[in-house]
C-alpha cells in the first residue's frame, strides 16, 4: 500500500513537472513572437540605413553586434529579421497543416475513390527529397520569400495529410461517432466538431516540431538567394550576405545564425514539452 | 524472394512515371518557352522564323504529352536535351558530375554510422546517466543549427582561424573532402543519434533482455550480441530514409565548399533559368531516392527472418 502511495506522488511530481516545463517555453515562445511582432520599434537604429564610414565594425558598446559591410547595424538587422523569418515559418506551417489536415481527414472519412487518389498523389511528392523539390519549385516561381513558402507547402503537406489520414480511421468507428451520426449528425459537423478535436493533439504536436526544421529549410533557401531579396533583412539571406566577408567580420554570420538557432531551439523545446504534456503514457 | 522483388519493381513503375511526370510538368508550367529563354541567353535578337524553326528542331510544337514522352524516353536511353547556358548535353554534364557527390554522400553517411551508433547505444545504456544527458544535450545542439551555418562555423574555425583545412575545394580532394562532410554529418548524427538510442531503448526493454540477465548473460554480451542484432535492420532502415535529407542538404553545402557535384550544378543552373539541367536534377534525385527506399526495402525483407520465412 505505502508503496503504491509514493509512486503515485512521483507521478504527481513529474506532472507538474512537465507541466512547468511546458508553461515555461510558452512563455519564453511568446516572449519572442513579441518581440518578432514589435521588431520595428526594438531596434536602436534603423536596420536599412547605410553608413560607409562605420562598414564592418567588431561588435561594441554602440554597435552590440558589430556593423555590416554597409555600416548597418546587425543588431537592428537580426531584430528586424525576426519578422519575416519567424512569421513566415509559421504561415509556413500553418498552410502545410490546414491543407494537410483537411485532405488527410477526407482521405480518412471516404476510404474508397478520393482516399486512393489523394494518397498515391501524396506517395508521389513524399519519394522527392523535399529540399530539392523546394529549391527547384522556388527557382521556377522566381524567388521571393512568397513563392519560398509556396514551394516547401507544396512538398510539406502529405506528412500531415498521412497523420491525419491515421488518426481518423482510427476515430471514425468509434461508438461516439455512432451515436452523433445517429442523432442526425451533418458528415462536415462530424468532421469538424468530433473528429477534429480528437485528433487534433498529435497533429498540434507534429506541427509544432516541425517549426524548426521548416524554419531552418526556409532560412535555406534564402541562403540560396530563393527567398527573400536584399536589402530586407532576413537571416538566412543576411548568413548569405556575410559569407563573403568571414574572414574579416565573422559577426556577420554568427549574429543571424545564432539568431536562427535560438529560435529553432526555442521552438523545438516548446514542441518536446507538449509532446511530453499531451503523451498519457509518459503523462502516468 | 525474386518474386518480391519483381513485385516492388512492377510498383515502382506507376511512382517512376509520376515523379517524372512531375518534373517535367513543373518546368513546362513556369519555364515558358525554352527556346525564347535559350535566345535570351545568348543576348541576340533573332526573327519569329528562327525561333519556329528553333522550336520545331527540339520539338516543342509537339503537344505536351508527346513532349514528355520524349524526354521520359531520353531520359532511360541517356538524351535529356542540351543545357541553355553552356550548350553541352545534359544527361553528360550530370553523369560528368554525380561521382563528387555520390563520394560526398557516402563519406558523410559512413561519418554519421560511426559517430550516432556508438553515441546512440552509450546513450541508451546509460539511460539518464549524465552521459545520456551529455549526448541528447549535444545532439539536440546540432539539430536546431541549419547546416549552412554548421558549414560556415567549421570554415571560420578550421580555415580561416587555424588554417588546417582550404576554405573550398582545392587540389588536394581529400583534405577538401573534410569540411563539407563533416557538416553533413553534424546534422544527420545528431538526428541519428536520438533514433539509435530510442530504438536500442525499445529493445533493452523487453522481456528476452531480462531473460539473458536473469541466466547471468555479461551485459555486454548482451547489447553487443543480441540487442545490436535485433535493432540493426530498424538502424539500417531510419538510415536509408535520412538519404532525402542527405540529398537536399548536398545542395546548400555543395555551393558553400564550391564542391562540384550535381547539387552545386542545380543551383548554378536554377540561378541561370537552365530548365533542362534543373528539370533532370529534380528527376533523377527523385528516381535515387526512391531506388535507395526499394534496395532497403529488399534487405530488410531479406534480413528479417520473420519476414522472409513467412512465405
Amino acid at each position: 500500500m505505502n508503496s503504491g502511495k509514493i509512486t503515485e506522488r512521483k507521478q504527481k511530481i513529474k506532472k507538474n513537472h512537465i507541466k512547468r516545463k511546458l508553461i515555461f517555453f510558452a512563455v519564453l515562445t511568446a516572449l519572442l513572437l513579441l518581440t518578432a511582432a514589435f521588431a520595428e520599434y526594438l531596434c536602436p537604429y534603423d536596420p536599412n540605413e547605410q553608413n560607409l564610414m562605420i562598414a564592418q565594425q567588431p561588435p561594441g558598446a554602440s554597435h552590440l553586434l558589430g556593423t555590416d559591410r554597409f555600416g548597418r547595424d546587425m543588431f537592428s538587422r537580426v531584430l528586424a529579421g525576426s519578422t519575416i523569418s519567424i512569421y513566415a515559418t509559421l504561415a509556413l506551417v500553418a498552410v502545410v497543416t490546414a491543407v494537410g489536415t483537411a485532405v488527410g481527414m477526407i482521405c480518412g472519412w471516404y476510404d474508397k475513390g478520393a482516399d486512393a487518389v489523394l494518397m498515391r498523389l501524396s506517395d508521389l511528392f513524399l519519394a522527392f527529397p523535399s529540399l530539392v523539390f523546394a529549391l527547384a519549385v522556388a527557382g521556377v516561381l522566381g524567388g521571393g520569400i512568397h513563392n519560398a513558402v509556396i514551394a516547401l507547402a507544396v512538398i510539406g503537406w502529405p506528412k500531415f495529410a498521412r497523420l491525419a489520414r491515421g488518426l481518423t480511421m482510427t476515430q471514425k468507428n468509434s461508438p461516439y461517432i455512432m451515436a452523433a451520426k445517429l442523432s442526425g449528425c451533418s458528415t462536415l459537423g462530424l468532421l469538424l466538431k468530433h473528429v477534429l478535436p480528437n485528433i487534433a493533439g498529435p497533429v498540434l504536436v507534429t506541427a509544432v516540431l516541425d517549426i524548426g526544421t521548416m524554419m531552418m529549410e526556409l532560412a535555406g533557401l534564402s541562403f540560396l538567394g530563393l527567398g527573400v531579396q536584399p536589402p530586407v533583412a532576413e537571416w538566412g539571406s543576411m548568413i548569405n550576405d556575410g559569407r563573403s566577408m568571414l574572414q574579416i567580420s565573422p559577426w556577420m554570420v554568427l549574429a543571424p545564425g545564432a539568431a536562427i538557432f535560438i529560435t529553432v531551439m526555442i521552438f523545438n523545446l516548446l514542441g518536446d514539452a507538449l509532446r511530453d504534456y499531451m503523451d498519457p503514457k509518459r503523462r502516468g | 524472394m525474386l518474386k518480391y522483388i519483381i513485385k516492388r519493381l512492377l510498383q515502382m513503375i506507376p511512382v517512376l512515371i509520376g515523379i517524372t511526370f512531375l518534373s517535367f510538368a513543373m518546368m513546362r508550367l513556369a519555364g515558358g518557352d525554352a527556346v525564347t529563354y535559350m535566345y535570351e541567353n545568348t543576348g541576340t535578337a533573332v526573327s519569329q522564323e528562327v525561333i519556329d524553326q528553333a522550336r520545331k528542331e527540339y520539338g516543342l510544337d509537339q503537344p505536351f504529352l508527346v513532349q514528355y514522352g520524349r524526354w521520359f524516353a531520353g531520359m532511360i536511353t541517356g538524351d535529356m536535351g542540351i543545357s541553355y547556358v553552356s550548350n553541352r548535353d545534359v544527361y553528360d554534364t550530370f553523369i560528368e558530375k554525380l561521382p563528387a557527390t555520390v563520394l560526398l554522400m557516402l563519406s558523410s553517411l559512413v561519418l554519421t554510422m560511426m559517430i550516432s551508433i556508438p553515441l546512440g547505444i552509450i546513450s541508451a545504456v546509460r539511460h539518464n546517466r549524465w552521459v545520456d544527458y551529455l549526448i541528447r544535450f549535444l545532439s539536440f545542439i546540432g539539430n536546431s543549427m541549419p547546416n549552412f551555418f554548421v558549414a560556415l562555423v567549421l570554415m571560420y574555425f578550421f580555415s580561416v582561424k587555424l588554417g588546417w583545412l582550404p576554405v573550398v575545394t582545392s587540389e588536394n580532394r581529400l583534405l577538401s573532402l573534410i569540411l563539407p562532410t563533416l557538416t553533413l554529418a553534424v546534422s544527420m548524427a545528431s538526428k541519428y543519434t536520438r533514433q539509435v538510442r530510442a530504438t536500442v531503448l525499445e529493445e533493452l526493454n523487453k522481456d528476452y533482455v531480462m531473460g539473458a540477465m536473469a541466466r547471468g548473460v555479461r551485459g555486454s554480451v548482451i547489447v553487443w550480441k543480441n540487442v545490436m542484432k535485433a535493432s540493426m535492420l530498424t538502424i539500417i532502415t531510419l538510415l536509408a530514409l535520412s538519404v532525402g535529407s542527405l540529398l537536399g542538404g548536398t545542395t546548400i553545402v555543395e555551393t558553400i565548399f564550391m564542391w562540384d557535384g550535381v547539387g552545386k550544378m542545380a543551383v548554378d543552373a536554377i540561378t541561370m533559368r537552365d530548365y533542362p539541367i534543373v528539370q533532370a536534377y529534380v528527376a533523377w534525385m527523385a528516381v535515387i531516392y526512391v531506388l535507395v527506399n526499394l534496395v532497403t526495402d529488399i534487405i530488410y525483407h531479406y534480413l528479417d527472418p520473420r519476414v522472409r520465412l513467412s512465405r
